[in-house]
């Protein structure tokens, strides 16, 4: 009696000892495969979810960001489109570099100030109409505070040698910003798989918006046409001819 | 009602400029110098300088300004509002649109076409701002007299920072500014 009883906890502590074992086994495989779907779902949410929800936390960052890159585009708005590549996309990770080119064509093609029409693009890219209310009040705040002192007195602010002498030395900073984000970005479309096309397409619009100036709205409606077509063209002659094009 | 006037005028101007920038210059000039007369051609002259020297669109630091000189702080809240409002209402619907439909093949066909004309586009902002900071503006010559040395060394040393280090490029305009407003104030 008490031999069975002990025999049948050995059997159990064995049977213990054999379950531990194949779950020691088991389980890096089984982290493993939970890790690798936890990622893929994490991926998946950062593709699916195109507006996420955030945190008041995170409307607070927006804002002081997109206020401190509208603090200093001097000149226009591509400059806050590089700055927004550098911040956003290399450092903050919160965009990728494909998404930032898609902002600045169509913030570029819609009315208004390309800089406002970005902050729309990434406030609701990133959470939604909410967010596009945070980042378009960061990017106005900034030249709306500075602009109604300057109204007051601005004879003196245009006349002043010392922030003449600052300004100069940040438009060498801008320059600087631009030169950095043209590069980078350039050598991602020519390490693309097709690159002829892309790549005549950049020099034709360089050099139509920098020796003829040509207004950006026909560029950029004349590249989107002939990115247009090229698809058309793929779909019509077949799997067969894809690196025709 | 003033306000409401500033608001309807500078939405006007929101609405219309395509392109950004310059291009809603001759459009403000119409509207607030011709038909308005809110400013002289001169202030309006004086806008330009302005915006060129501090950050933000054109548009709205001429909305800010104007709405500042003929109603005060809220006429300036008046005509800011009014600047940004089509294009925020235009672009969030585009925004809508772009999320739903952004994996068409046409779509992806259109955007990487656009995406070559953008880097071009950004490309040739740049040449412009390195003319005027490196001739001030003026024609483009190699004689050495007319090259402003410092920015170009300034540029060159930006230009390495942002691509060796991970510095936020906000600290580096910063640091360029200050760097370059003791130089030139020595030399």
């Amino acid at each position: 009696m008490l031999r069975a009883i002990i025999e049948q906890e050995q059997e159990k502590i064995e049977e213990n000892n054999i379950r531990q074992w194949i779950y020691s086994k088991r389980k890096p495989v089984i982290r493993g495969i939970r890790s690798k779907r936890k990622k893929d779902r994490l991926k998946e949410k950062r593709q699916g979810d195109f507006c996420l929800k955030q945190d008041k936390k995170f409307y607070w960052k927006l804002f002081l960001e997109t206020f401190q890159l509208s603090a200093f585009t001097f000149g226009g708005g591509y400059v806050i489109i590089s700055l927004m590549k550098k911040k956003f996309v290399d450092k903050l990770h919160w965009i990728d570099e494909r998404e930032i080119l898609d902002f600045t064509a169509i913030a570029q093609s819609s009315p208004g100030a390309i800089a406002v029409n970005a902050a729309v693009l990434l406030g609701y890219r990133l959470s939604g109409i909410p967010g596009a209310l945070v980042a378009i009040l960061g990017t106005v705040l900034p030249p709306f505070i500075l602009l109604s002192i300057i109204s007051v007195g601005y004879s003196a602010f245009i006349g002043n040698t010392i922030v003449k002498n600052v300004l100069r030395g940040m438009q060498a900073g801008v320059c600087a910003v631009i030169i950095d984000v043209v590069i980078t970005m350039g050598r991602t479309i020519l390490k693309e798989h097709h690159w002829i096309v892309p790549a005549i397409l950049m020099a034709g619009s360089f050099i139509a918006a920098a020796l003829f100036h040509v207004n950006p709205v026909y560029v950029i409606l004349i590249c989107g046409l002939v990115g247009c077509l090229s698809v058309k063209k793929e779909t019509g002659k077949g799997d067969g001819n894809h690196d025709l094009s | 009602m003033i306000y409401l006037k500033l608001f309807w005028v500078f939405f006007q101007i929101g609405m219309f400029s395509f392109g950004g920038g310059y291009a809603s210059l001759p459009l403000i000039q119409t509207q607030v110098v011709n038909q308005y007369g809110w400013l002289d051609m001169r202030e309006f002259t004086d806008i330009v300088t302005i915006s060129q020297m501090t950050p933000g669109p054109i548009s709205i630091n001429s909305a800010t300004f104007v709405g500042t000189r003929i109603a005060g702080i809220q006429g300036a809240m008046a005509a800011t509002f009014g600047c940004i409002l089509p294009s925020t209402i235009i672009v969030l619907l585009i925004s809508a649109l772009y999320k739903k439909y952004r994996d068409l093949k046409y779509i992806q066909g259109i955007l990487n076409g656009l995406h070559p004309a953008v880097v071009g586009l950004i490309a040739s902002a740049g040449i412009s701002m390195i003319v005027q900071a490196v001739w001030s503006g003026a024609a483009v010559s190699f004689r050495i007299n007319r090259i402003d040395f410092i920015a170009v060394a300034l540029i060159a040393l930006c230009v390495t920072i942002l691509r060796k280090t991970k510095v936020d490029p906000v600290f580096v305009m910063l640091g360029a500014g200050v760097l370059g407003g003791v130089i030139y104030h020595f030399l």
